[in-house]
């Protein structure tokens, strides 16, 4: 703090002195250890605002639109584990946070959203700029608060903390009357908190552990589901260990891509409806699954009642009404990821997997994840390249649809905390605000933002934001001209019928350019490497590279929503349609093997 | 559909389903700003079916009761508790179907009478110790509490008469403490 410390104070506490709301909100942020804040102000928070200016403890990050600043927060969190912090005003302020917090609390992201509100006794009549933000978020936060004396603001505030970042995480949102962050109190900021019917159960029960592993010692057949919980629980080191330990494949989810090394013989890559052939395929055939900080999402099960439905099921989740909520297990065990593995550790032996893993080897041999290449750029080359070059050091930050895909399949994630998505709400326009965030939180990583050229434009406002802090951000556009997901559910299912699918792109690399960004474009694949290169090789701020990929492509292998094994589509082989441009040859990716690394452009030693 | 008939669909379960129960759920909840309305909406949001919902204060003036009568199969109703204990501002969640409980339901119903009809109404009453409560030259009022069976029956018996309003509080319960096994 620049400020002159009062008599009696202490970082935590006003001593004597009276304080406003508003700076009780600053000293409580301070006292929480928030180093950033996404923001922007208006009408209703410009007395916190003021409160803010002298700061340099906590440093204010002003996007270019609310929604900007929730995915911000998002990407911070998801890279760093800590909560993601955003302040903005009321009305639409508040209510462009929406889509933001709704993604939080699908994904389980501790969020603190601190919005501002017209003075109480304006509440409910139809102020300027006024929205019930609390009733609107109700059903999209973990808790929310409408602060009604400021004598309770720093006890909500954290008690928001608290109940953002334990137990299963998710966003808090906090309404900050203008007239309550302009009263005066004496501040003290609490030291613990405590809840009467919020107490997280972290230590599984020690029955229901020694059954999961009685269970797990009488399988032939296991598998390992692991979802993004074990990341949240920072229990990747034991999960890999657990595999390890017992010869035990390993499928992830969207989320879960990291928690396992996906060049290691166990890896399967991730699973569900574009999931590998192989992983799917042990998940049906198992006889033991060990489902880890998963939620059996329909992307994951398509038919829940056909999900490894000969399978012994255990689940370890923290969240007890995660458990059975889909899908009925055998052996539920409620408690946090990582306590919980530790335990179980202990308990299992290493298992004869062999004959299984042959059979896992063979499905990997006769379908491994594939992509027609050539001339046009394909963005799973993109991808693939990406992943080679950065050897999976770097931290991606990926939009919704068939991109978001192919990086999940193509990239080869091994570290947590390095895939950063919208999974459960699939909220396009995530990528680029999100990967933002990630930088504030993480220099020690390259920060790569992949949207398609549809996601892209929904919070492209932010390139502004970007440059003007000179994000390190390597900010990649997959440009299909096609809102290339729902042009494959259409090409598949709807006979083509390409329903306003197509976009009228602006020229991105001017665009980028007009924000001030270092910006290219590839167009043919020999392209690609190069310019890969030279934007990971670009330090001086963000860089930005259209990559403008074939028109139609699909995403494979695809189980159709609802459905099972049974009916997965694998990715055709080589130009059934006979319109194979001469030269286009396919390439093929494995989990957990030396990948065939095709030599297509070769790279000049100079780039 | 409207929320509020998401929320209180009292229409008859439809084809009848031996894995559907009527569960009466007690729940302790702080009087906190919004605290009812984030029940009733959790309800609404996961589309379970409330039968009838009482709320009202307790011994403890920071906490309120609310008894909640849902129905549903076995899952939805460990759902529905799980999900009532995930709220931050819920203290306790009791689902008395497996415990043993008192319950009463109150209802005040106005029913058309004439002069010819009279006795025969203040009769049904007197037969379910309903009392009138008012009364005017085409109308007579009723009260009548108890378990939600009697009071379905005083109201099918009066249904003849042409019921012109009525007001139900929905069951509130309270768990048994003795049960005779001392």
């Amino acid at each position: 703090m620049t400020r002159q410390a009062h008599e009696g104070e202490s970082p935590a506490s006003s001593g004597g002195r009276l304080m406003t709301g508003a700076e009780i909100f600053v000293r409580s942020l301070i006292a929480e250890n928030v180093e950033v804040l996404f923001g922007y102000p208006g009408g209703a928070t410009i007395g916190v605002y003021d409160a803010l200016h002298d700061i340099s403890d906590i440093k204010h990050v002003l996007t270019r639109h609310e929604q900007g600043a929730t995915h911000a927060a998002e990407g911070y969190a998801k890279a760093t584990g800590k909560p993601g912090v955003v302040l903005v005003t009321s009305g639409p302020g508040a209510t462009n946070t929406v889509t933001g917090i709704a993604d939080a609390m699908m994904d389980s992201i501790p969020l603190v959203v601190f919005t501002g509100q017209v003075p109480l006794r304006l509440i409910g009549n139809d102020a300027f700029q006024e929205a019930d933000i609390v009733g609107i978020t109700r059903p999209i936060t973990k808790h929310n608060y409408l602060v009604r004396d400021v004598r309770e603001l720093a006890q909500t505030i954290k008690e928001a903390f608290y109940i953002a970042t334990s137990g299963r995480p998710g966003p808090v949102l906090v309404d900050l009357p203008k007239d309550v962050m302009a009263q005066k109190t004496h501040f003290e900021y609490p030291g613990s908190v405590t809840l009467q019917n919020y107490n997280p159960i972290l230590e599984g029960n020690v029955r229901q552990i020694k059954k999961a592993a009685d269970m797990i010692n009488a399988a032939s057949r296991p598998v390992l589901y692991v979802g993004g919980g074990t990341i949240l629980s920072n229990a990747a080191a034991e999960l890999t260990a657990l595999a390890r330990k017992l010869g035990c494949p390993v499928t992830t989810t969207l989320h879960g891509l990291g928690s396992f090394p996906e060049n290691d013989p166990l890896a399967m890559g991730m699973l569900g409806m574009h999931g590998t052939w192989y992983s799917n395929m042990a998940v049906h055939f198992c006889d033991v699954l060990i489902a880890v900080g998963a939620r059996f999402d329909d992307r994951v099960t398509g038919n829940v009642d056909a999900f490894a439905a000969e399978a012994k099921k255990i689940h370890i989740d923290i969240d007890p009404s995660a458990i059975s909520k889909n899908v009925k297990v055998d052996v539920p065990i409620v408690g946090d990821v990582k306590s919980v593995l530790t335990a179980l550790l202990e308990l299992v032996n290493p298992l004869e997997t062999k004959d299984w893993l042959k059979t896992i080897e063979a499905w990997k041999d006769e379908h491994p994840l594939r992509y027609r290449n050539g001339e046009e750029i394909r963005a799973q080359y993109v991808i693939q390249k990406l992943g080679e070059i950065t050897e999976g050091n770097a931290i991606v930050v990926t939009d919704v649809g068939q991109h978001q895909m192919w990086a999940a399949q193509f990239f080869n994630f091994s570290h947590p905390r390095t895939h950063i998505t919208s999974g459960g709400l699939g909220t396009m326009g995530f990528s680029l605000p999100a990967a933002m965030g990630a930088v504030f939180g993480r220099r020690d990583l390259p920060v790569i933002s992949i949207s398609g050229d549809g996601g892209f434009q929904m919070n492209s406002q932010e390139m502004a934001t970007i440059v003007q802090h000179r994000l390190p951000i390597k900010i990649f556009v997959i440009n299909n001209g096609f809102l290339g997901m729902v042009r494959q559910w259409q090409e598949l299912f709807w006979r083509r019928r390409y329903s306003h699918v197509e976009l009228a792109n602006p020229d991105f690399v001017r665009l980028a350019e007009a924000y001030g960004c270092t910006a290219y474009r590839a167009t043919r694949t020999e392209e690609v490497e190069v310019v890969l290169r030279k934007a990971m090789a670009h330090t001086d701020g963000p860089v930005f590279v259209e990559f403008v990929v074939a028109k139609e492509d699909n995403v494979y292998p695809m189980i159709p929503a609802g459905q099972t094994v049974n009916e997965m589509i694998d990715t055709p082989d080589p130009a059934p349609d006979g319109k194979q441009p001469a030269g286009d040859r396919i390439e093929t990716v494995e989990k957990g093997k030396a990948r065939k690394v095709s030599v297509h452009a070769p790279v000049p030693s100079n780039a | 559909m409207p929320p509020s008939q998401a929320m209180l669909n009292t229409q008859s379960p439809g084809p009848p389903d031996e894995k559907v129960k009527r569960h009466t759920i007690s729940i302790l909840v702080q009087n906190k700003f919004g605290a009812f309305n984030r029940i009733a909406g959790m309800f609404a949001a996961k589309g379970y079916n409330i039968d009838s919902l009482s709320v009202g204060p307790t011994e403890d003036e920071g906490v309120s009761r609310m008894t909640i009568v849902a129905r549903g199969d076995d899952q939805i109703i460990e759902q529905i508790t799980k999900q009532l204990n995930k709220l931050i501002d819920i203290v306790k969640v009791i689902d008395l179907t497996f415990e043993s409980f008192v319950d009463r339901e109150l209802v005040l119903v106005k029913v058309h009478a004439t002069n010819d009809s009279r006795p025969e109404i203040m009769q049904i009453a007197e037969i379910f110790r309903a009392k009138v409560v008012d009364i005017s030259p085409r109308t007579l009022t009723l009260e009548a509490t108890g378990s939600q069976q009697k009071v379905d029956a005083i109201i099918k018996m009066l249904k003849p008469f042409s019921i012109k309003e009525m007001a139900r509080t929905g069951r509130v319960a309270l768990k048994r403490e003795f049960q005779g096994e001392v």
